[in-house]
């Protein structure tokens, strides 16, 4: 008898507890984003939060593991994919309110290097050179997929031969999961060179991280896509976001973190003067040198 | 119990609430052992009812599923070899003599037991990746020891040497000191002496130490995914590769899973018989 007082009273504790936990998640929405969106969506959640009643959670990783853990049964309001396979995917699997699916970025890729570029690497054929230590992504994940096309186009380029992308993929000591860990181990000066998106160079890294731009011709346009999940409990609060991202304000967020809006055709050609900009015309130049 | 306890009698006339307040408990307890059961019974049984067909031939001859059991059988079994044959004379000297800092030894022996894996993955990163503490000066020679199959090894070392160590020491600890005196006396040297007479009384300890750092080895993912990559054949042991797998076919991953818990049942199995026939041998 005198047992049961602190079982009861734990028992009250932990309804309370969890209703509260259950009142909090009503007002948060869920959002999965790929890994790439790591920072510039993290900033999108403030502006969202700053429209409404209810603010964004975001869980980054690879556009490959996202999709599994929603296939495997985890919540999510909204969807973002680095790659439209990966959402198809999910729409093929039922998950995804194919009303809502929108493309709504462009990205490419580039070499990234250590500022104090230990493998000496001055241009796209030094990638090829025995000993050296490269991280791409791993077949899954979108920007593991991208860059293996883009070594496929070169290879096809006599300038760099058919045996150019073995060469590469030789040297390649890690294949990683998602991009942030590619950046991270260039970052680190544990990697020569690591393959990633050209968002992926931040204000932030430019200490730490220089680019090497690989060229329209070799380079792809990564198609990014949002989508709301089929069994979301909050549909208008996710179209919501989707459509905050979509907007000019959500769009100008995007563009600042080194991504193409997805309403211009050529993704270099659309800011005079940023980032991408001056990467194309280094990429010329390097073109050239080539 | 007993039909002659004098407490008996009142027992009886208390009976009713006396059954109760046995059964309630009894009930609880069987209820709490069965939740028990099934809380670490059904992971392991719904991994072998949902592989379906992931066992198959097709499956498990996928690069991926060979790769990473040949590279984790391999790594952990160096791992092992290593840490018993460095690891043996270590607790033996720790569990006969004192010696300044031995403290600390002890302590930094037990440490990456309760350190989080994760965190001795970053630590080897800094002490021998490119720009470590000590990498640095190895990369300068041209050695590279981040991202490669040492780093793996290094890694399982790390977090499973202490396993050992720990269960080797006091193995050692319960062979009666005397005993190696006595055999002194008798004519042996010291090494005769602990190969002789304290070696065999502590095979059984060993044994499970070294049994205890190979699982241990063979299941190690956050150190060695920070410390050596992930790259299939070379770095992607089979932890690895089910993380990796789950993220494009769910029945690689199953696959690898199934084989992780037969191996690690054959392995019990194995040592175990092993050391009933050494105890047998030895009495």
């Amino acid at each position: 008898m005198i047992d049961r007082k602190p079982l009861i009273a734990a028992l009250l504790v932990a309804a309370l507890l969890s209703s509260a936990v259950a009142a909090d998640q009503d007002q948060e929405l869920t959002v999965f984003a790929a890994a790439s969106l790591s920072v510039a969506f993290e900033e999108m959640g403030q502006l969202y939060k700053s429209n409404s009643t209810y603010r964004a959670i975001m869980n980054f990783d690879g556009s490959q593991m996202l999709r599994t853990q929603i296939e495997q049964g985890a919540y999510a309001d909204v969807f973002a994919s680095a790659n439209k396979k990966h959402m198809e995917a999910l729409q093929a699997g039922g998950f995804i309110d194919n009303s809502t699916v929108r493309p709504f970025l462009k990205n490419s890729l580039a070499v990234l290097l250590p500022k104090d570029n230990p493998g000496r690497i001055h241009n796209l054929s030094d990638l090829a050179r025995p000993g050296l230590r490269l991280v791409i992504g791993n077949s899954q994940v979108p920007v593991g997929q991208y860059s293996r096309q883009i070594l496929d186009k070169m290879a096809e380029d006599p300038d760099f031969g058919p045996e150019y992308r073995d060469r590469v993929l030789a040297n390649v000591m890690s294949e990683e999961t998602n991009v942030n860990l590619v950046v991270s181990k260039v970052a680190l000066g544990e990697a020569d060179a690591g393959l990633a998106y050209i968002s992926d160079v931040s204000p932030k890294m430019t200490g730490q991280i220089s680019t090497l731009p690989i060229p329209d011709r070799y380079n792809i346009v990564a198609e990014y896509y949002i989508g709301v999940l089929q069994g979301s409990r909050l549909p208008e609060q996710a179209w919501q976001f989707i459509e905050l991202v979509l907007s000019e304000q959500g769009q100008s967020v995007l563009k600042r973190h080194g991504f193409s809006p997805i309403g211009s055709s050529n993704l270099i050609q659309s800011a005079p003067g940023s980032q991408a900009d001056i990467l194309t015309r280094a990429a010329e130049t390097a073109g050239a040198a080539a | 119990m007993s039909g002659n306890n004098p407490a008996k009698q009142k027992q009886r006339t208390l009976a009713r609430t006396t059954r109760w307040s046995r059964a309630v408990p009894t009930t609880v307890v069987s209820l709490l052992l069965a939740l028990c059961l099934l809380f670490l019974g059904l992971p392991v049984a719904s991994l072998f009812l949902r592989s379906g067909s992931s066992l198959s031939l097709h499956t498990i001859s996928d690069p991926i599923v060979l790769d990473a059991l040949r590279l984790s059988l391999s790594t952990a079994a160096a791992t092992t070899l290593i840490v018993v044959l460095a690891g043996t004379p270590v607790s033996y000297i720790n569990a006969r003599y004192r010696y300044p800092g031995k403290e600390l030894i002890d302590s930094l022996i037990d440490l990456p037991v309760v350190m989080p894996p994760a965190v001795a993955g970053i630590a080897l990163l800094m002490a021998f990746g490119r720009m470590g503490v000590l990498g640095r000066h190895t990369s300068a020679l041209g050695l590279e020891v981040a991202f490669t199959t040492l780093a793996v090894v290094i890694a399982q070392i790390f977090v499973a040497a202490p396993f050992f160590l720990r269960q080797a020491r006091s193995s050692f600890q319960e062979v009666d000191a005397n005993l190696e005196a006595a055999a002194r006396t008798l004519g042996s040297t010291p090494t005769h002496a602990f190969l002789h007479v304290t070696m065999p009384l502590a095979t059984q300890g060993l044994i499970s130490g070294a049994i205890m750092t190979f699982s241990r080895a063979l299941g190690e993912f956050g150190a060695t995914i920070m410390f050596a990559g992930n790259f299939q054949g070379r770095t992607q042991t089979m932890p690895l590769a089910i993380y990796t797998a789950m993220q494009s076919d769910i029945n690689v991953s199953l696959c690898i899973s199934l084989l992780l818990v037969i191996i690690s049942f054959v392995v019990i199995f194995l040592v175990k018989s092993l050391a009933r026939r050494n105890a047998h041998a030895a009495g």
